[in-house]
């Protein structure tokens, strides 16, 4: 037999790319590990363990930040300025639901070192998902991250609402999987015909295809499997039509698996959209375009009106979370005219990282027993019980808001810039009038939160402030808190890099 | 450089938000109290450094002076931090100053509820405002723009008076969209300029050598206009003044009409009439028939006819206002010099009012008008100052807001003879309502109500919390009005300046 095939392309394997994510999986194993040993008093300090790692693994990722953009494993992967970019926002985000995590999973009597396993696994997936430059690999690495997002959704399995929204999303992302599956094999095939110029076998790679794509510009096939792939990837990101699950699935998850639904499964929904975009559907912007532009204009109205009526305030963010959907597609569709589009979402999307924790971590506080139920109302006389939390929610609100001198304002004036450059002056006026309509529910929590005329605290919400979430949680609080008017004021490095791209 | 061997324009920002900083860290009570003084002395103590330095101080580039730069890591956006001033925005630095000082002064001797939460509020309003007149970087005006209005929306919902939540909700959508729509007119010019800059030094030569298309002009002043002119209440986006005014808290509403609102007006002065002169010509004929018919006339009967004080200077600084989007729609170098003064004169006379309006309320525990009377002969000081705020607010000679109206008006005869009229009969109207508030407050007989508000507490005259305050805005205001040329020399040179820069390169 001959190995040598085999052999080169072993070679081209490059282990130590992916370093990262086989130490989160490593750390993932060794939790399930020291389940096993250690005796059941030493339990509680798994979750520590975890924390204490991933900040390991930032760490180290944050010495050798710079790497050179270089494919791995024949193809399969691309490590790059950007995809080292994510995996610090996704491990920020990992760190965040795990710090979060301690708390909410206190008020249960539920496994706990399985909860922190799986938000490893589910991280470590996103992390290649990002990298992924071949259908194969993207597929794989999102049915991983969605199976560990199914049995997250439906942790607080005693819950008829977490059960729903368990099985809701179950369903909807088999159908959104099963969409995307559908254009993969759709586009494989196509590519794949003899008859076609420029045909290719390695169709699942992107640059192949998109140099297929550009040898034939207007293939029906080709343009229907394009459309179910981004449909799919739009159910991922929550975008408009595919976002009706969505507040049905954030009110019934745990808050901590909500917030990593919220931001880190929906930012790596954008940054594959942004990579299929520039490299594998670059020829059929005419197709691309149009169809996300009608998107981008859906979400950015449906989230904002939708949220207008909503108590509950995981829905109200949930819903919240579809316009920032859309504020960032109005972002993806000025990519190919405007370079710095780019920068303005990466930028956008750590601005929302940060405010959408400092909400998410109040709302753990405050959480009661039955995490679904989180009224509006259940804010009111915040500001007089804890002047801290109520300090820190209002700034993620209002930087969520887009207030100067916030995080948020500056990533909506980058995509607004972006926008006008690229020219998309009709979707500029949807997004104006989507901050505007925004305004009304943002104010209407943070009214609840501090103003007067709102009836007192109750007695169940002020022993609940006492408890509160510990010196970690409210350490980090006010870490998040900071950084987001710090952001606001002074971009530095971070805001360099984005507006050199 | 500068003679002054420190940035007052910087220190005049930082100090506040220092102070606001050490607030929120939890400093104690006593020293809360005695370094807020400080916070709000040190902007005003600048604003008076920089005015008395201005006429000696080199203006390098483009007529701004103590210009100095410092980097926040957007230099490949085109956005700095950059502080100066040129002629038009030295008098608003001043009124910044001059009003910061008095609101906060009587914040502070107010003993509201909660006082360090608000002091630290007004703080940040404060360093907003300063920063908001020294930027010369269109990003950092608006950014310090809405760095003071987030402030006013929150003291509003938690101060205000009745109506307060409803208030607070009206003033934030209002004014977001008005916001909105401003910054996508802004960054409609950073756009289409191509300068790659958001510094309006910058801006103004990329314009003067391209001009843009009339087309374009036309369109992204529009934008400015509706987003500024909701800002301002330009007829008929006003709705939310005389609501918000109402509820306000007196410090929150005499730094909001009277400094924070000028925003708009500002912004239309000193970015869009230069830059986009032929989209001010455009739209010039249909702004100063809205802004005389619907400012000026329309509200103006609305003002005489409220019975509540607080509405009725609500509704009136709407209706001044209007005199000075005329001035805009002008566009001459008199017209538009004339608005930056009325812009001094209406802030300090607003404020004025609006701290006289509470201290009437102390008194007489309601701003009804109907049931008050007779007040002078309890507090003979109060009576004085209010009289005085409201000649100034007419326009009399002797007070600041002459020297904004005269010119306006003698630019507007030039325009538009209708209009003039229209205009004129305004100042008739302004006068009735002013004059009839200050005899229905303080003079004739004592009312019903009133006397047994009197039996229940014992009036008393002004106390010198409330004096000062009131002093400092009434000098300041006379000390103009005498003396207009100490500010109208710059305002004069920042004005003839860039239209010769223009019609050279065409």
């Amino acid at each position: 037999m001959d190995f040598s095939h085999l052999k080169d392309l072993a070679a081209g394997n490059n282990w130590i790319a992916i370093w990262p994510e086989i130490s989160l999986g490593c750390l993932a194993l060794a939790l399930l590990v020291l389940e096993i040993v250690l005796p059941k008093a030493a339990h509680g300090k798994i979750p520590v363990v975890s924390i204490l790692g991933q900040l390991g693994i930032l760490g180290v990722l944050a010495a050798h930040f710079t790497v050179p953009d270089r494919p791995s494993f024949n193809g399969l992967l691309e490590q790059s300025h950007g995809g080292q970019l994510m995996r610090v926002f996704f491990l920020i985000s990992s760190i965040l639901v795990s710090v979060l995590a301690r708390v909410s999973l206190a008020k249960h009597r539920l496994p706990r070192v399985e909860f922190h396993h799986i938000v490893l696994v589910v991280v470590a997936a996103m992390m290649l998902l990002v990298q992924s430059r071949n259908f194969v690999m993207l597929f794989v690495a999102l049915e991983t991250l969605t199976i560990g997002l199914y049995i997250l959704v439906s942790y607080f399995r005693s819950s008829a609402k977490t059960l729903e929204a368990g099985l809701k999303y179950l369903i909807m992302g088999a159908l959104s999987s099963a969409l995307l599956l559908f254009g993969i094999v759709l586009l494989y095939g196509v590519a794949g015909n003899p008859s076609f110029p420029d045909r290719t076998t390695e169709a699942m790679q992107f640059g192949q295809l998109a140099k297929f794509l550009a040898a034939n510009p207007n293939n029906f096939l080709a343009s229907v499997g394009i459309v179910l792939v981004l449909s799919g990837v739009a159910f991922k990101i929550g975008a408009f039509p595919f976002q009706i699950w969505v507040p049905d699935v954030y009110q019934g998850a745990p808050t901590p698996v909500t917030a990593l639904l919220a931001v880190a499964s929906k930012a790596a929904g954008f940054i594959v959209l942004l990579t299929l975009m520039t490299q594998a559907f670059g020829p059929y912007e005419w197709l691309v375009l149009p169809v996300l532009t009608f998107m981008a204009a859906g979400t950015i109205l449906f989230g904002n009106l939708a949220a207008l009526k909503q108590h509950n305030v995981k829905r109200l963010i949930g819903l919240s979370g579809v316009s920032h959907a859309g504020f960032l597609l109005l972002a993806v569709v000025s990519v190919p005219r405007v370079s710095m589009a780019v920068g303005a979402i990466y930028f956008y999307l750590f601005a929302y990282l940060i405010a959408s924790f400092s909400v998410f971590g109040v709302m753990t506080v405050l959480a009661g027993h039955d995490d679904a139920e989180q009224e509006l109302g259940s804010f009111s006389g915040l500001s007089r019980e804890s002047p801290f939390l109520a300090g820190v929610l209002a700034c993620g609100l209002g930087s969520l808001a887009g207030i100067p001198p916030l995080a948020g304002f500056m990533g909506k004036l980058f995509v607004f810039v972006a926008a006008f450059k690229a020219g998309h002056y009709g979707l500029l006026a949807v997004a104006i009038a989507g901050v505007v309509i925004s305004i009304y529910y943002y104010f209407g929590w943070i009214r609840a939160a501090f103003f007067n005329d709102e009836p007192a605290a109750s007695p169940e919400m002020a022993r609940r402030v006492r408890v509160g979430g510990g010196f970690a949680l409210n350490l980090v609080l006010g870490l998040l808190a900071a950084a987001t008017i710090i952001l606001g004021f002074y971009q530095g490095p971070l805001g360099a890099w984005v507006s050199w791209r | 450089m500068t003679s002054i061997p420190f940035d007052p324009l910087l220190l005049s920002v930082a100090a506040p938000l220092a102070l606001a900083l050490a607030i929120a860290l939890g400093l104690p009570k006593r020293w809360v109290v005695k370094l807020a003084y400080v916070g709000f002395a040190i902007p005003a103590l600048m604003a008076l450094l920089v005015w008395w330095q201005f006429g000696g101080a080199p203006k390098e580039v483009h007529g701004y002076a103590f210009f100095t730069s410092y980097p926040t890591g957007l230099e490949h956006f085109g956005i700095g931090l950059k502080f100066g001033l040129n002629g038009i925005a030295l008098p608003l630095f001043v009124l910044a100053g001059v009003v910061g000082l008095a609101a906060g002064f009587y914040a502070i001797q107010s003993g509201a509820e909660r006082l360090k939460t608000y002091l630290l509020l007004l703080l940040v309003m404060q360093a907003g405002l300063m920063g908001m007149f020294a930027s010369v970087d269109v990003f950092f005006f608006y950014f310090f723009h809405e760095l003071a209005l987030i402030p006013t929306f929150i003291m509003v919902g938690i101060w205000g008076g009745r109506d307060r939540s409803y208030a607070a909700m009206t003033m934030t959508i209002y004014l977001t969209l008005g916001a909105m729509l401003s910054l996508l007119g802004l960054i409609a010019i950073y756009v289409k300029s191509g300068a790659n800059s958001f510094d309006i030094m910058v801006l103004r030569d990329a314009l003067a050598s391209r001009p843009l298309l009339e087309t374009a002009q036309t369109h992204i002043f529009g934008l400015l206009l509706f987003g500024f002119g909701i800002l301002v209440s330009l007829w008929p986006f006003h709705s939310w003044a005389p609501l918000g005014y109402g509820a306000a808290p007196s410090s929150a509403a005499m730094l909001h009409a009277g400094v924070l609102k000028k925003f708009g007006l500002y912004g239309l002065v000193q970015i869009a009439l230069p830059l986009l002169p032929l989209g001010a010509t455009h739209w010039g004929h249909g702004l100063a028939a809205v802004a005389a018919v619907g400012n000026v006339l329309v509200i103006g009967f609305v003002t005489m006819a409220q019975r509540d004080l607080k509405q009725m200077v609500g509704y009136s600084s709407v209706m001044h206002m209007g005199y000075a989007f005329l001035g805009i729609a002008v566009g001459s170098t008199m017209g538009v010099g004339g608005v930056v003064m009325l812009m001094v004169g209406h802030g300090l006379s607003v404020a004025l009012l609006f701290l006289l309006s509470t201290s009437i309320y102390h008194r007489t525990h309601t701003f009804d008008m109907d049931v008050m009377g007779g007040l002078a002969a309890k507090a003979p000081v109060l009576a004085a100052f209010f009289v005085a705020a409201t000649f100034a607010s007419i326009g009399l000679p002797g007070f600041a807001n002459f020297w904004g109206e005269l010119p306006i008006f003698v630019a507007l005869w030039n325009f538009s003879h209708v209009l003039t009229v229209v205009a004129l009969t305004g100042t008739v109207v302004s006068a009735v309502y002013g004059l009839r508030a200050a005899a229905r407050v303080f003079f004739g007989a004592q009312t019903q109500a009133f006397s047994s508000v009197c039996d229940s507490n014992p009036i008393l005259d002004l106390s010198w919390g409330e004096k000062l305050p009131a002093l400092v805005l009434v000098a300041a205001l006379l000390f103009v009005g005498l003396w207009p040329r100490s500010l109208s020399t710059g305002i004069n040179q920042a004005l003839s300046a860039p239209p010769a820069a223009v019609a050279s390169s065409r």
